[in-house]
């Protein structure tokens, strides 16, 4: 992991006066509501339903052990004792006083962590595969690549007061797209050519009210020139990205509006100017990087599927099953990743209390080199787990509700707050996840049934990633009442896809039906082994839609 | 005379900044040190630098350096406006005056120009910000200090931290 230096923990320090010297000047009235808004925002603080929202940034889902420890005990001590795992990767507490956020924001800062660009107009959390650096089939460790657009992303000062949010992933692994790069306004795809490490940069893909996938606008930059190939895509779009109207703000409105060629040759001539000058990446500062993610203390006399393993994967059919969906391939020989799911049927998506927090830190410690990654998904991974002990860890998993074998299943399901906390929200999500965990639970149907991603969204910002999920279900207002409007088709997965639209929406209590239908009729359909996305794809929207519709008629 | 801040200290300003519907009405003042809006700097070029008094040009969102480019070295300050603080592109054109046009004359934030955006202008090349009239401009002064350090380099010092260390 990232290990801070001083100047780190100044810049945290100095920034932790900062806002709370801004918070002070708006308590007491020198701010106004709009002026301190953007500043807030770029601390990661919402005013949200209920309360502030404050969102906590996760630099590419990496944590240590201490850090999910005293994530546990602010929840405890200024919130209401939980907080939640976003979709893209970061921590959000639903209940912090403002009056409070920056000591919360100087007890982060004591480990190294903070809110920084979190949200507002500016350059986001950089995210990234949840399995980077152990992902056997990817080219190298994507982490420290990450790291340095943090760097160069925070606190930039020309990028500060962008048109809108803005929003980069890193993905290093071929043909698949684990860090949804297809969806992100800068998606960024390391590829070696010759031995040189590069860069496949696309542009202009994002969700929300416009959901498009990215396109590519260099195809091969070379290491050196990351930052700057980077600096001439944010020039461009800082100065002629729309800023009349917010809903068409987005790099994607302005890579489409010119074009892909138009707005490739804007981003070289600015790249012209700003190669091989001072910006330039020295491969002192990258092995620098890389050093922060050296491998851990690997048992090099560790072997794959040990005794220990097969034999508990003889005798318990729940962790058997349990084994064959949350336990994943890791490039060194006797280790595994593993996911704790954090989707239990009657617990918001993504939701983990105080207590929780502690145990996972244990068990991160215990089993894990004191490690551990969320994911857009919603879930934690332990990384480095020694095969010869995933039993004893499922076995503590299960006592403490972390070891539903659902991952990637139906009820693994990707959902933001919704209308139960969000302000933007036209509609909830959390009810209508818990309702469709509720009517699947039977978890030999589940698996029966393979991997589905279904993901809700309660408004078209789509914070549920609703146009990725093969299933997607996004609320919406119609004359002041909650309905459902679904899509099918949509990827997160081999490359990011957006899904199509079904038809008109659903009342609520007509969703749980509907899937139902849709799931019978890809159950009817299916040829051996096929996916239920597979079997989309075969099949076309058109029955799916019928079907769909069907009590209707 | 209203005060400014300049290169880090609170000073004296004798600029004028007119709109281009002052100057139809009024004229050109005759004397004076005058920023005017681009559009009447294209327009009346020559006339305008025929004026006792030095000229400044003020650029609006939209309007890019490129359009002054060839008359820098005869203008000794650019202004660039935020109507709101909230626009940004005046960022990048500061930058694009110091860095691709090697500007060495005063660029001064003006419009809807506050204490808490202060330290990105100057790293951007802003020197001189004229502070929204209703603020303490003895507190915005206090923005040009809120960090000691930072990780990209600047238009002050170019270099990355990586070049620092």
């Amino acid at each position: 992991m990232y290990v801070y230096q001083d100047y780190d923990r100044q810049l945290l320090n100095e920034r932790v006066a900062q806002f709370r010297d801004q918070t002070r000047r708006y308590l007491d009235g020198q701010l106004s509501d709009d002026e301190f808004l953007p500043l807030r925002l770029q601390n990661g603080l919402y005013i949200q339903r209920y309360a502030p929202m404050l969102r906590v940034s996760v630099p590419y889902g990496m944590l240590n052990s201490t850090q999910l420890r005293t994530l546990g005990h602010i929840a405890r001590t200024w919130d209401k004792g939980y907080a939640h795992v976003s979709t893209r990767q970061n921590i959000q507490y639903n209940w912090p006083e403002l009056e409070n956020v920056p000591d919360i924001l100087a007890e982060l800062a004591k480990v190294e962590m903070h809110a920084i660009q979190t949200s507002g107009n500016c350059i986001r959390n950089v995210t990234t595969d949840e399995f980077a650096g152990i992902n056997a089939a990817e080219v190298e460790d994507p982490r420290p690549w990450c790291e340095i657009i943090r760097q160069w992303a925070t606190f930039n000062p020309e990028f500060a007061y962008l048109p809108r949010k803005f929003k980069i992933a890193v993905n290093a692994v071929p043909n698949e797209d684990p860090a949804l790069i297809g969806v992100h306004d800068i998606g960024v795809q390391i590829v070696h050519r010759d031995g040189e490490t590069g860069f496949t940069v696309l542009a202009g893909g994002g969700l929300g009210r416009t959901p498009m996938t990215g396109e590519v606008i260099g195809e091969f930059v070379p290491w050196q020139h990351l930052l700057s190939y980077l600096e001439a895509i944010l020039r461009v779009y800082n100065k002629y990205g729309n800023r009349d109207n917010k809903y068409k703000a987005r790099i994607k409105i302005l890579v489409k509006a010119l074009g892909a060629e138009k707005f490739r040759e804007l981003t070289e001539a600015e790249f012209a100017e700003l190669k091989d000058g001072p910006i330039t990446l020295t491969a002192d500062e990258v092995d620098r990087m890389r050093g922060h993610f050296s491998e851990p203390a690997y048992d090099g006399s560790a072997t794959d599927q040990p005794a220990a393993l097969t034999e508990a994967l003889a005798s318990s059919k729940a962790f058997n099953r349990w084994y064959h969906t949350n336990v994943h391939a890791h490039r060194q020989p006797g280790y595994a990743a593993v996911t704790l799911t954090l989707k239990k049927t009657g617990r918001a998506p993504g939701d983990i209390t105080d207590t929780e927090f502690d145990a996972v830190a244990d068990l991160a410690d215990q089993y894990s080199f004191g490690e551990l990654r969320t994911t857009h998904q919603q879930n934690i991974v332990l990384g480095d787990v020694r095969q010869d002990q995933l039993f004893a860890l499922w076995e503590a998993l299960e006592v403490l509700g972390f070891a539903t074998p659902n991952l990637k299943l139906l009820t693994d399901i990707i959902a933001c707050p919704g209308g139960d906390f969000c302000s933007l929200a036209n509609a909830k999500s959390i009810p209508i996840a818990e309702a469709i965990q509720r009517h699947f639970e039977d978890m030999d149907y589940l698996h029966d049934l393979g991997p589905i991603d279904l993901n809700i969204s309660g408004c078209m910002n789509a914070c549920g990633h609703h146009h990725i999920g093969h299933i997607g279900i996004l609320g919406v207002d119609k004359k002041g009442r909650e309905y459902y409007q679904i899509t099918l088709g949509g990827r997160g997965d081999k490359t990011s896809r957006i899904g199509e639209k079904l038809g008109p929406s659903f009342e609520a209590d007509e969703v749980v039906p509907v899937i139902a239908r849709l799931v019978d009729l890809y159950v009817e359909q299916r040829q051996p082994d096929e996916l239920f996305i597979d079997t989309y794809e075969r099949l076309g929207i058109d029955p799916f839609k019928e079907r769909a519709y069907a009590s209707h008629h | 005379m209203p005060a400014i801040i300049k290169d880090g200290t609170i000073v004296d300003d004798s600029w004028q900044r007119l709109t281009a519907e002052q100057i139809e009405q009024q004229g050109l003042p005759a004397e004076g040190d005058l920023i005017v809006p681009l559009p009447v700097w294209q327009a009346q070029r020559d006339a305008i630098a025929a004026r006792a008094g030095r000229t400044a040009v003020c650029l609006e969102p939209g309007e890019e350096p490129s359009e002054i480019a060839a008359d820098l070295d005869r203008l000794p300050l650019v202004a660039i406006d935020f109507p709101a603080f909230k626009d940004g592109r005046g960022y990048s054109y500061a930058r694009e005056l110091r860095t691709r046009y090697q500007y060495t004359g005063e660029v001064r934030a003006v419009g809807d120009v506050l204490r808490d955006q202060l330290f990105y202008m100057h790293r951007v090349g802003f020197n001189a910000f004229q502070i929204r009239a209703d603020r303490d401009i003895e507190d915005a002064l206090n923005g040009l200090k809120d960090f000691s350090v930072t990780y990209q380099g600047d238009v002050n010092d170019p270099r990355p931290i990586y070049r620092r260390r």
